[in-house]
C-alpha cells in the first residue's frame, strides 16, 4: 500500500512540468510532503525495529523487483534529507518570487521537477543496495543537482560552475562503478552492496575501499576531492545550495559508511587513514573560508570543514572496531552521524540567511554589506544562531557532536597504546583548532556583513524578507536550540544509526549524564542572560541613556562606513601566519626610488586555494598549451597532417592487434 | 562542601585586580591605591547611565552580559581538589572552554559592531590570539587525561600528584603545567607580554580598545567579569595544591594564598617586563602550545608508554 503510493507519487511528478504556474508550488508540496510522510514512517519502522525493514516495489527491472533496505543508519540519513529537503522546498517559495517574471514558465517547472527528483534520489540512495539501481540513483542525483546549479544559466560563472560540477562528480561515478564491477569480478555476485561482504571477507580490504572512498568523498568534498564545492555553491540559488551543501555531500559519507559496514578486516590502516585526510579537510576547510569573500563560497568551505569533523568521528569510531574498543567506536560513530544532522541544520540555515540578504541586498561580497541586522533583523538572529552552532558553541546543536567526539578522544588517553595516543592529541588539537578558526571565521563573517555601517547604499533600502521565507529558518532554529538543550532525545538515534556497525552497544554512562548536563547548562545560560538583562534594566532605569558616534579618537571627519575595519584586513594576519598554504596573488606597483610625488596607485590582493591551483588550474593549463595553440605540433591547421594521424591510429590498431596485444 | 571552590573563587576575584594594581605601584615607588578601589569603580560604574553608539545594534547591548554571565558560569565549575565543583562531569572541561569562547565570540562582534576601525583592529587580534592559545589549554586537559580516567576537571586534579611513580617527578611536571597555565592565563586575560592593559594608545591596544564604546553599567560588568576571569585560572593553578590530607580550613587558606601568589606574579611580571612586538605575540602563543605538546610526550614517557631507546 505505502510502496504504490510512494510509486504513484513519483508518477505525479511529471504533472510538474504541465500543472500552470499558480498551483505548482503547492502541487510539488504536496507530493513531496506524501513522499516525505511514507519516507519517514519506514525509517521510524526501523528505528523501532532490530531488522532491517524492506519494501519490495511492484514493477520490475531486469526481471527482477527492485527492493528498498531500510536499515537503522539509512533511516538515520532519511530523516536528515526529508528534513532539509522540506525546510528548502518552503525557502524557496519566496527566494523564488523575484524570478517569476524573468524565467519562463517551463524553467521553473523544470527547477521544481528536478528539484523533487534530488529529493527522491537521495532518499533512494539511502535504501537501495542494488548496485545498478544504486549507481542509477546515484546519477539521478548528479544531474538533478547539476539541472538546479544552472538555474541562473544566463551567467557564464554559472555554467562553468556546472560544467566543472559535472565533470568531476562523474570521475567519482567513474570509481564507484570500477568499484563495483571490480566486487562482481572477484566474487562472482551480482553487483551491489551485498557482494561487498564476501569480498571484503577473502581479499584484502583497503585499496579497494579507497577506490570507493574516493568515489563517494568526491561528492563529500574532502580534501583534496573538493575543488567543485567553493564553485558550484555561489552559482546554485540559495535554496539549493542548502540542499546540496547540507544533505547532498552527506550522501558521500553514507557510501563511505555503508561500505564500512562490510569491511571487517584492514581497519587500523582504514581508521588512521580516514582520520588523518579528515583532519586535513577540517583544517584546510576553515584555513582557506576565512579568506574568502563571497559570502556563499565561504560557506561552501565551511562544509568542507564539517565534512573532516564528521570524518574525524567515523575515523575514531572505525579504530574503535579496530581495536575492540567498544566505547571509542560508538562515541566516534555517534558523534560524526549526529553531526551530519547537526551540520544539516545550521549550514542549511547559514545559506537560507545569506540568500535572504543576497536577494534584499544584490550583493554576495563581504566587503560590500555591513549593518544588515539593522534592516533585516530576523535573519540576522538566524545567521547568529547558526553561526555559533557551526563553531560548536553552546547551548547549540553544533556543540553537542564535538563533545562526544572530543569525549571519545580524551577518554580513551589513559587505555590506548603510544600511537593512538599521539593520533588522539591530534584530533583534539585539530578541533580545538577547527573551533578556534570557525570562531574567527564567523565572526568576520558576522560582523562585517551584519554589523557595523552599510558599506553601500543597497543595505540602507534592504527590508526584512517575507514571512514564508522567514518561517523555515525559524523551524531550523527550533531544531537548533532544542538539540543543544535536549541532546539524549536526538543521540538516541544517532546511537541506533551506528548500531550497523555491529553490536558496539550505546554511548557510557558517564557521556548521557554529561550530555544531560550540557542540556541543562545550556538552558541555564539563555535564561541567566534574560535574567541579567532584565536587572540591566532595572539599573538603567532613570539613568541618563543616550546615543552618539562611536569613539574614533575624537576625529569625527570620515564617513564611518569607510573607515570601518574590512573583511580582508581582519583575514590579513591569518593569511600571513599561514602564508605557505595560500597562492596569494597581489597586484600593485612598488614605488620607485625617484618616485618624489606618487602617482595615483590601486591595488588588488587575491588568496586562492593551492589545491585547486595545483591539482586543477595548473595541470589544466599544462594539457591547453600541450593541444593547443599555434605553435603546436599535432595542432597543425594542415589536412594532410590530419589526414596522417587517422591513418597512423588504424596502423597502430592493426600492429597491436597482429601482435595480439589488444 | 561543594560551593567551596565557588565561594573562595568570588572572594579571590574580589582582591585580585587590586593586589596587582597595588604590586605595580609599590614595585615602580608610587603610593599604592586601596586593595579594592577597582571593585569601588566597578560599582560606581554600575550605577551610571550609558552612552550607546549609533552605529551600534543589539549585539552591542547583550554582549556584556554574556561575557559576564559564561565567565560567571566558568567558576561553577571550578572543583577544590580531587572534589568536584558545583557542575562536574566527564569532559566538563570542554563545556568550560566552549563556554568561555562564546564570551569571546560576543565581545568581538561588540567590536566590530560600534564600526570603528582600533576596535575592529582590536576585536581581530583577540580572535587571533585566543584562536592560538585553545589548543595549548586542551593539551594540557590531554595530558592530565592520560593519567585520569574517565577525565573530569576533579579527576584530572585528583591524579595529578600520579603523574609519575616519583612524586617529586610529579611535581616537577605540575610546576611545568602551571608555567604554562600562567602564561595561558596571560594571554586569556589580555596582560603583558601580549597586551598591555595600561596603553593609552588606541593603535596598540588589544582588550582595552574593544571596551572602548561601552560605558556605564556594561563596562561595569564587562570589568567584574574580569576580575572573575583571574580568579578563575588562580583557582584552576590553585588547585593543584589542594590535598585531602589537609582540614578544610587549611586547604582555604592554601586556595586563597595561591591566589594572591598569582595577583603578585602577574603584577611583579608586568612591573619587570616590556611588551612583546605585535608580530612577535604569534609565536609566543604558538610555544606556549609547543610546550603543552612536549607536555604531553613528558607524562606518556613516564607512564612508560614509549621507550627511548
Amino acid at each position: 500500500m505505502d510502496v504504490l503510493l510512494l510509486q504513484i507519487t513519483l508518477l505525479l511528478s511529471l504533472g510538474i512540468l504541465f500543472i500552470p504556474k499558480s498551483g505548482r508550488y503547492y502541487f510539488l508540496l504536496c507530493l513531496q510532503l506524501v513522499a516525505t510522510f511514507i519516507t519517514s514512517y519506514w525509517a521510524f519502522e526501523a528505528f523501532a525495529s532490530t531488522e532491517s525493514v524492506v519494501k519490495v516495489l511492484n514493477f520490475q527491472i531486469l526481471g527482477q523487483h527492485p527492493t528498498l533496505v531500510i536499515d537503522s543508519l539509512s533511516a538515520f540519513f532519511i530523516i536528515t534529507v526529508n528534513l532539509t529537503s522540506l525546510t528548502s522546498l518552503l525557502y524557496s517559495k519566496g527566494y523564488l518570487k523575484p524570478f517569476l517574471n524573468d524565467k519562463g514558465g517551463l524553467a521553473m517547472a523544470w527547477h521544481y521537477f528536478n528539484f523533487f527528483w534530488l529529493f527522491v534520489s537521495m532518499v533512494l540512495v539511502c535504501m537501495i543496495r542494488e548496485g545498478l539501481l544504486f549507481l542509477i540513483a546515484w546519477e539521478l542525483m548528479t544531474v538533478s543537482s547539476f539541472m538546479l546549479v544552472l538555474f541562473e544559466f544566463e551567467k557564464k560563472a554559472v555554467i562553468q560552475a556546472g560544467i566543472r560540477y559535472l565533470i568531476q562528480m562523474h570521475i567519482g561515478v567513474l570509481l564507484l562503478i570500477f568499484g563495483f564491477l571490480y566486487v562482481q569480478f572477484k566474487t562472482g555476485l551480482p553487483i551491489g552492496f551485498d557482494s561487498m561482504e564476501i569480498y571484503f571477507q577473502s581479499f584484502q580490504a583497503f585499496p579497494i575501499f579507497l577506490v570507493f572512498f574516493i568515489g563517494f568523498g568526491i561528492k563529500a568534498g574532502f580534501i583534496p576531492l573538493h575543488t567543485w564545492l567553493p564553485s558550484a555553491h555561489p552559482a546554485a540559488p540559495s535554496h539549493v545550495s542548502g540542499l546540496m551543501s547540507g544533505v547532498m555531500i552527506k550522501m558521500g559519507i553514507y557510501g563511505i559508511l555503508r561500505t564500512l559496514t562490510y569491511i571487517h578486516s584492514d581497519l587500523i590502516t582504514i581508521g588512521i587513514f580516514i582520520t588523518l585526510v579528515s583532519i586535513v579537510s577540517g583544517l584546510l576547510g576553515v584555513i582557506y573560508a576565512i579568506v574568502q569573500h563571497d559570502i556563499k563560497r565561504l560557506l561552501a568551505y565551511h562544509s568542507i570543514e564539517n565534512i573532516g569533523i564528521i570524518g574525524i568521528g567515523i575515523g575514531l569510531g572505525v579504530i574503535g572496531l579496530a581495536i575492540q574498543n567498544n566505547v571509542l567506536a560508538i562515541m566516534g560513530f555517534t558523534g560524526g552521524i549526529l553531526h551530519v544532522l547537526n551540520h544539516s541544520l545550521f549550514k542549511s540555515l547559514l545559506f537560507y540567511s545569506a540568500g535572504s540578504v543576497y536577494q534584499k541586498t544584490h550583493t554576495k561580497q563581504i566587503e560590500h554589506l555591513g549593518g544588515v541586522i539593522k534592516t533585516m533583523p530576523y535573519t540576522g538572529l538566524f545567521f547568529l544562531i547558526a553561526a555559533l552552532a557551526i563553531c560548536g558553541l553552546p547551548p547549540f546543536n553544533g556543540f553537542v557532536s564535538e563533545f562526544i567526539i572530543y569525549s571519545g578522544a580524551f577518554g580513551n588517553l589513559q587505555t590506548a597504546t603510544f600511537n593512538f595516543d599521539f593520533l588522539f592529541l591530534g584530533v583534539i588539537l585539530s578541533l580545538a583548532l577547527i573551533g578556534g578558526l570557525a570562531i574567527f571565521c564567523f565572526v568576520k563573517v558576522f560582523g562585517i556583513v551584519f554589523l557595523g555601517s552599510a558599506r553601500t547604499k543597497n543595505i540602507s533600502e534592504a527590508h526584512e524578507v517575507t514571512s514564508s521565507m522567514l518561517m523555515p529558518k525559524f523551524l531550523i532554529g527550533a531544531l537548533i536550540v532544542a538539540i543543544g538543550i535536549a541532546p539524549a532525545l536526538f543521540v538516541q538515534f544517532a546511537v541506533k544509526a551506528a548500531g550497523a556497525f555491529g553490536n558496539i552497544g550505546v554511548l557510557p554512562d558517564g557521556i548521557l549524564t554529561s550530555l544531560s548536563w550540557t542540556g541543562i547548562l545550556s538552558g541555564l545560560l539563555i535564561l541567566m542572560v534574560f535574567g541579567l538583562y532584565g536587572i540591566k534594566k532595572l539599573f538603567q532605569k532613570n539613568k541618563v541613556i543616550s546615543h552618539n558616534t562611536t569613539w574614533g579618537c575624537a576625529y569625527i571627519g570620515a564617513d564611518a562606513a569607510r573607515h570601518q575595519y574590512t573583511a580582508t584586513s581582519f583575514a590579513d594576519n591569518h593569511l600571513e601566519f599561514l602564508k605557505p598554504l595560500f597562492a596569494e596573488d597581489k597586484k600593485f606597483k612598488q614605488f620607485a626610488e625617484d618616485e618624489i610625488f606618487p602617482s595615483k596607485r590601486d591595488f588588488s590582493s587575491h588568496a586562492d586555494d593551492l589545491f585547486e591551483e595545483k591539482m586543477i588550474k595548473a595541470p589544466v593549463r599544462f594539457i591547453e598549451k600541450l593541444f593547443s595553440g599555434e605553435n603546436f605540433l599535432l595542432q597543425s591547421a594542415q589536412l594532410h597532417h590530419y589526414v596522417f594521424y587517422a591513418i597512423s591510429f588504424f596502423a597502430i590498431i592493426l600492429i597491436l592487434t597482429l601482435l595480439k596485444i589488444i | 562542601m561543594t560551593g567551596m571552590a565557588l565561594l573562595l573563587a568570588l572572594v579571590m576575584a574580589f582582591f585580585i585586580p587590586g593586589i596587582i594594581g597595588a604590586v605595580k605601584a609599590k614595585s615602580c615607588g608610587r603610593k599604592a591605591p586601596s586593595l579594592i578601589q577597582p571593585m569601588f569603580d566597578i560599582f560606581r560604574l554600575l550605577k551610571k547611565g550609558s552612552v550607546y553608539s549609533t552605529s551600534t545594534s543589539f549585539i552591542f547591548q547583550i554582549t556584556p552580559i554574556v561575557y559576564f554571565i559564561t565567565i560567571f558560569l566558568a567558576l561553577f565549575f571550578l572543583p577544590f581538589g580531587a572534589e568536584k565543583g558545583i557542575f562536574g562531569f566527564t569532559s566538563d572541561f570542554i563545556f568550560l572552554a566552549y563556554l568561555l569562547a562564546i564570551g569571546k565570540f560576543f565581545m568581538i562582534l561588540a567590536a566590530i559592531d560600534t564600526a570603528s576601525p582600533f576596535e575592529g583592529m582590536g576585536a581581530n587580534r583577540e580572535a587571533f590570539y585566543s584562536m592560538l592559545i585553545e589548543p595549548a589549554f586542551f593539551t594540557i586537559m590531554g595530558s592530565l587525561a592520560l593519567v585520569a580516567q574517565p577525565p573530569s576537571l576533579s579527576s584530572l586534579y585528583a591524579n595529578a600528584g600520579a603523574i609519575s611513580e616519583t612524586p617529586y617527578l610529579s611535581w616537577m611536571i605540575i610546576a611545568f603545567i602551571i608555567y604554562i597555565l600562567f602564561n595561558i592565563a596571560l594571554v586569556e586575560n589580555s596582560r603583558l607580554p601580549v597586551d598591555d592593559p595600561k596603553t593609552h594608545l588606541e593603535l596598540t591596544m588589544v582588550h582595552e580598545v574593544m571596551v572602548l564604546d561601552n560605558s556605564g553599567f556594561d563596562l561595569g560588568i564587562i570589568q567584574a567579569a574580569n576580575a572573575l576571569k583571574f580568579a578563575l585560572y588562580g583557582g584552576l593553578i590553585a588547585n593543584f595544591f589542594i590535598s585531602p590530607e589537609f582540614n578544610l580550613i587549611t586547604n582555604a587558606g592554601i586556595f586563597l594564598g595561591l591566589g594572591v601568589l598569582f595577583a603578585v606574579a602577574i603584577g611583579l611580571s608586568e612591573s619587570f617586563r616590556a611588551r612583546n612586538k605585535m608580530k612577535k605575540n604569534s609565536l609566543y602563543i604558538v610555544l606556549m602550545f609547543s610546550l603543552a605538546v612536549l607536555l604531553f610526550f613528558l607524562i606518556l614517557a613516564m607512564n612508560s608508554k614509549f621507550i627511548l631507546t
